[in-house]
């Protein structure tokens, strides 16, 4: 008995265990004779099983805080979120952010974080006799004043070994309380900000992620409580050189 | 008429979230990438819940809602500016726990070189092991197109990981 002819699709359902038991075996005759088929389908179920093991982890991970129940509350109140980017939308005259970045909750916060950090940069750092409340002459005081508002003990990072220096720092208004903004500057007069705000409830880590407003470019991330964004008006590379740079003394 | 509380159906879907995560990180090929598109597709699951009929098999709802997300993403030309930048995306990279280390690894890469149609149907049928129905209601196709992209997703998959020439001579048909 020849074996019966097999459509691809068949082939595709055998390698899925989709065809049922009679027609499977018909199918399992068929390879027998036909070298070339069996071994696609001996590498597809390869595939299959590699893709259960490539992303097993995935299943069994740590589901991360944003979408997990305790942050349902969060995920429970799109209208609200929806509302806040309308409002932030209407509100800003600013063009160049993208409404993508406003639809989901920790993004919008982040992202937030990244645009009041922008607007912050470019108010005050043109700013050329008062750049700062504070100046780094008074860095002890600067840090325990603004620790205090904040309500946690804040560090700031030295860039010397980038090319900066601390100016000195000031108290902002952020999304749900006080903030605080550093300034610092390279032997050219250019000036980067760190803004850093904390929130109540985050215990989020984020990756870098980055922002472009006009001229300004914004390195973002949280850090469990504490969010953070660099600004300046230089290029990229070397805004992130800088952010890493922060990252890593803050993360020591 | 009773519809299902925001609670419940919260419940509910928060069970397929780990799934969610594994489809959405091997289709983007990113895990920041993968876990904003299940939060936008949790969200919108969330206000589209009333479109969800009891009963009925959420699972295959959740992936229909999230691919939904997915495709606007895609052809929305404003893809997010965010960028990975850290080595975040690393500790969730795929782990190879068998000998075919290799084979694992370029089999992540090789999916991102897939078609997105492909790769989606590839997910579904071989890591989400959704039968051939489920996958058509999902990605809202015929059934027919699932087994085409599947065939043509999986040729080229094993094209790309056993470094193959990309395309197969053409057979001749009797």
């Amino acid at each position: 008995m020849s074996a019966p002819s097999v459509t691809e699709a068949e082939l595709q359902a055998y390698v899925d265990g989709q065809l049922p038991p009679a027609r499977a075996a018909e199918v399992a005759q068929h390879l027998a004779q036909h070298e070339e088929d069996a071994q696609r389908v001996a590498a597809y179920r390869r595939q299959n099983e590699n893709l259960q093991l490539a992303y097993a982890p995935l299943l069994a991970g740590a589901v991360p805080a944003r979408l997990q129940p305790g942050v349902r509350r969060r995920w429970q109140l799109p209208v609200q979120r929806y509302a806040l980017a309308a409002a932030l939308m209407a509100v800003s005259g600013i063009a160049g952010w993208q409404s993508h970045a406003y639809i989901a909750g920790e993004r919008t916060q982040t992202f937030y974080l990244a645009r009041v950090a922008a607007v912050a940069h470019a108010v005050y750092s043109p700013e050329v006799r008062h750049p700062v409340e504070v100046g780094a002459d008074q860095e002890e005081h600067l840090v325990r004043w603004l620790s205090k508002r904040l309500g946690t003990g804040l560090k700031i990072p030295h860039l010397a070994a980038q090319g900066y220096t601390l100016v000195g720092g000031r108290l902002l208004p952020g999304e749900r309380g006080p903030a605080a903004q550093f300034m610092y500057q390279d032997s050219k007069g250019q000036r980067l900000t760190l803004y850093v705000r904390v929130s109540k409830e985050g215990r989020e880590q984020t990756a870098f992620r980055f922002a472009q407003e006009n001229n300004v470019g914004v390195f973002y991330w949280l850090d469990g409580r504490l969010g953070y964004a660099l600004s300046g008006e230089t290029d990229r590379a070397e805004l992130l050189r800088v952010a890493d740079a922060v990252y890593r003394q803050l993360n020591p | 008429m009773n519809r299902p509380a925001s609670d419940e159906f919260a419940t509910q879907a928060m069970q397929y979230i780990p799934r969610l995560r594994r489809y959405a990180r091997a289709l983007t090929g990113d895990a920041s990438a993968a876990d904003d598109l299940v939060q936008d597709a949790l969200e919108r699951a969330l206000v589209k819940q009333k479109l969800w009929r009891e009963g009925t098999d959420l699972r295959a709802w959740l992936f229909t809602v999230m691919h939904n997300v997915f495709v606007n993403q895609v052809r929305s030309a404003a893809v997010s500016r965010t960028v990975q930048l850290d080595d975040d995306a690393m500790a969730e990279r795929p782990q190879p726990q068998s000998s075919d280390r290799l084979e694992i690894r370029d089999l992540d890469a090789a999916l991102q070189a897939l078609p997105e149609e492909q790769r989606a149907v590839v997910l579904l049928v071989g890591l989400e092991q959704m039968t051939y129905d489920e996958a058509a209601r999902v990605l809202e196709v015929p059934i027919g197109t699932v087994m085409s992209r599947l065939s043509r997703g999986r040729e080229r998959l094993r094209r790309l990981t056993q470094g193959l020439p990309e395309t197969a001579p053409l057979k001749v048909v009797k």
